[in-house]
């Protein structure tokens, strides 16, 4: 799936921070016990988190002990699935669906503006290491395509100039609040929902009749 | 148009607090003790009777589901999976009830899981949604703190646990033994069937996997009756269901309507229209990407429910419906998803792993119109060699698109053909 992408320089050990080696262990207890391999994508996920979001060799070799799997099972996990990085990535990773759905809204709009703005083409980290894009398949949000994910909160509803906005505030070090870039709520209509309005004064309030619960009638 | 007395998910666009509070006022949780006063198999019965068929793809009665699990437990625990790994290009509706309706799935849980004698719930979150899933581990800390579930769920004796587990990046988790492997710790690569899950699934143990929605609705389907669902919709395609429409329409958004609303209802009562109008619409996919397309022709009054859809050549999938007018180049529409299939493929079984690459560079020649007319009929014959040769559905998903292309566009394909040959621009001034 993902392909073998593994960094050439490695650093010679990885640990656990004590509170990651807590969270480990909390992670680790939500499974049945003998089922602790169930824990390797969150455990992967954690080391990548501590580690400038992206997974030393060494870190596989540490989670392989903590879950006695086989060091090769862990690194079969590491590379099957797409988000982990076995190689830095940028402070800003930039993830821009173009799937279908994404390309009928204009994401060639916002490649073309990742370009223009960074110079970056799939797969390239900026120089001074501030910013790496993947071109990612569908993210699950295509009711407000165009979609750019950077590092964990979607930017949606992107256009050209919004995406050029964003790049900008990001490169000042500010992260605006992510979701729609044209400011529309949720996935509900941009001209306004035509549903629920009935609901929309009372906190949609709803009591029922505790008798059909029971099932002691059948009907409503 | 479906009244909102009738509707689900009153908190589909965030308006209201998607916290324990506020779904409270919603409803639920209001009577979870009185449904679980009833025995197990009186719930799987009104399930059945409500008509509820599974809203993850392939339309399977979820009560009819639950029966296939043992009657009772033996010496392994039983296991309710929740598939919330929504990847299925156009697909966004999961998204919407985790981060804004969080308490119907985790309540759902629970009672899908006490009908099927369930110790614990597994709900599997693709990895993207971060911040959804912090959206649903709070919720569920709330239901914990409240005594819903856990042990003696909601005061009634029963000991059920919620355990939300983070995909990292894979659409083939979504088939239901891929996510199994994936829950257990390893690649997800399909499992061979038999054995089904119910009999041997996560751990080995019986497991029923279930989409979102499906568990989601259950609740209000009992608070109801199951008659109230099976009354709304059409034959056998009952209740309510959460469409997402993408593509060229005016307003992309997710909704919840009736089971059989008419398509160009849906589109232009609440997606303000295709963009151009009705007559600038080329074809629609009406459930996702796997499902293949519909000209406009069948647009023009086909329903929208699982059978009706199928009866046409296509399929209600997901409800994804993503919509393309006539400014679309189509071929290149189907030759991304085609993309996309080969990126996802597992890579587990050959006529997959080498047919969709295979048929991904076909499909990119023949946007340019770079081929020779017969290879056509080649790429056709390697669609149906794919599909139904290997262990799960995402080697039919990946040919099914090209064949709903073929079948519908094929003179658009071969024009291109003979316009390369003969030197001319292959699309017109359009994008």
């Amino acid at each position: 799936m993902s392909g073998i992408d593994i960094a050439e320089n490695q650093p010679e050990s990885f640990a656990f921070t004590p509170e990651n080696e807590a969270k480990a262990e909390a992670i680790i207890s939500k499974y049945p016990e003998g089922r602790q391999a169930s824990a390797v994508m969150p455990l992967l996920d954690l080391a990548q988190r501590q580690h400038d979001n992206w997974i030393p060799l060494a870190a596989i070799d540490v989670i392989s002990e903590k879950l006695k799997m086989p060091k090769m099972r862990v690194l079969e996990v590491a590379t099957f699935y797409t988000m982990f990085n076995l190689k830095p990535v940028g402070k800003y990773f930039l993830q821009a669906c173009t799937t279908t759905p994404c390309w009928l809204r204009g994401s060639d709009q916002v490649m073309k503006c990742i370009k223009d703005k960074l110079g970056l083409e799939n797969h390239q980290t900026s120089e001074d290491g501030m910013f790496t894009l993947l071109e990612v398949e569908c993210l699950g949000a295509c009711a407000n395509a165009p979609i750019l994910q950077v590092n964990d909160d979607f930017y949606e509803d992107a256009d050209y100039e919004s995406t050029a906005k964003l790049l900008d505030a990001l490169k000042k070090g500010e992260v605006p609040a992510p979701g729609s870039l044209s400011g529309r709520n949720v996935s509900e209509p941009e001209a306004g929902a035509q549903t629920l309005l009935s609901y929309k004064d009372n906190g949609a309030a709803r009591t029922y009749d505790p008798k059909i619960s029971a099932g002691e009638t059948g009907e409503k | 148009m479906l009244r909102d007395e009738d509707r689900i998910f009153t908190n589909l666009y965030g308006w209201h607090d998607w916290g324990l509070e506020g779904a409270r006022k919603r409803g639920d949780w209001s009577t979870t003790k009185q449904i679980l006063s009833r025995s197990p198999e009186d719930i799987v019965e009104d399930v059945k009777a409500s008509g509820l068929r599974g809203r993850g793809g392939a339309g399977f009665p979820t009560g009819v589901k639950w029966s296939f699990m043992p009657k009772e437990v033996k010496d392994k625990p039983h296991y309710l999976v929740v598939n919330a790994d929504e990847s299925e290009p156009g697909t966004c509706k999961d998204r919407e009830i985790i981060r804004n309706d969080p308490h119907k799935l985790i309540e759902g849980c629970l009672i899908g899981g006490y009908a099927m004698r369930a110790k614990a719930a597994f709900i599997y979150i693709r990895g993207e949604f971060y911040n959804e899933a912090m959206r649903l581990q709070a919720a569920i800390d709330q239901a914990y703190e409240a005594g819903l579930i856990g042990k003696n769920a909601c005061g009634t004796g029963y000991d059920f646990d919620v355990i939300l587990h983070r995909g990292a990046g894979a659409y083939i988790c979504g088939e239901e033994t891929a996510l199994l492997e994936s829950l257990e710790g390893k690649k997800g690569q399909p499992r061979l069937k038999p054995p089904f899950p119910a009999g041997v699934g996560l751990y080995g143990c019986p497991t029923t996997v279930n989409n979102v929605e499906s568990v989601a609705v259950v609740p209000e389907i009992l608070r109801r009756g199951a008659s109230w669902f099976a009354d709304l919709g059409t034959p056998k395609n009952s209740g309510t269901k959460l469409f997402c429409i993408s593509g060229h329409v005016e307003n992309p958004c997710n909704v919840e309507e009736e089971m059989g609303i008419p398509l160009k209802e849906l589109l232009e009562k609440h997606c303000g229209g295709v963009i151009g109008g009705w007559d600038n619409l080329l074809a629609v996919i009406p459930g996702g990407s796997s499902v293949p397309m519909m000209p406009k022709s069948v647009c023009d009054d086909v329903i929208m429910d699982f059978d009706t859809l199928r009866g046409v050549g296509s399929g209600l999938g997901t409800a994804a419906v993503i919509v393309m007018n006539k400014q679309t180049d189509i071929v290149r529409a189907i030759a991304r998803l085609s993309y996309f299939y080969k990126h996802e493929s597992c890579g587990q079984c050959t006529p997959c792993r080498e047919g969709t690459g295979w048929m991904y560079r076909v499909m990119d020649r023949l946007v340019r119109g770079e081929a020779e007319v017969e290879e056509i009929d080649a790429l056709y014959e390697v669609t149906k060699q794919v599909e139904g040769h290997t262990i799960c559905a995402l080697g039919d998903a990946a040919a099914w698109p090209i064949q709903g292309l073929l079948r519908h566009f094929r003179p658009e394909v071969e024009r291109r053909i003979a316009a390369r040959k003969a030197g001319q621009p292959i699309m017109e001034a359009a994008e």
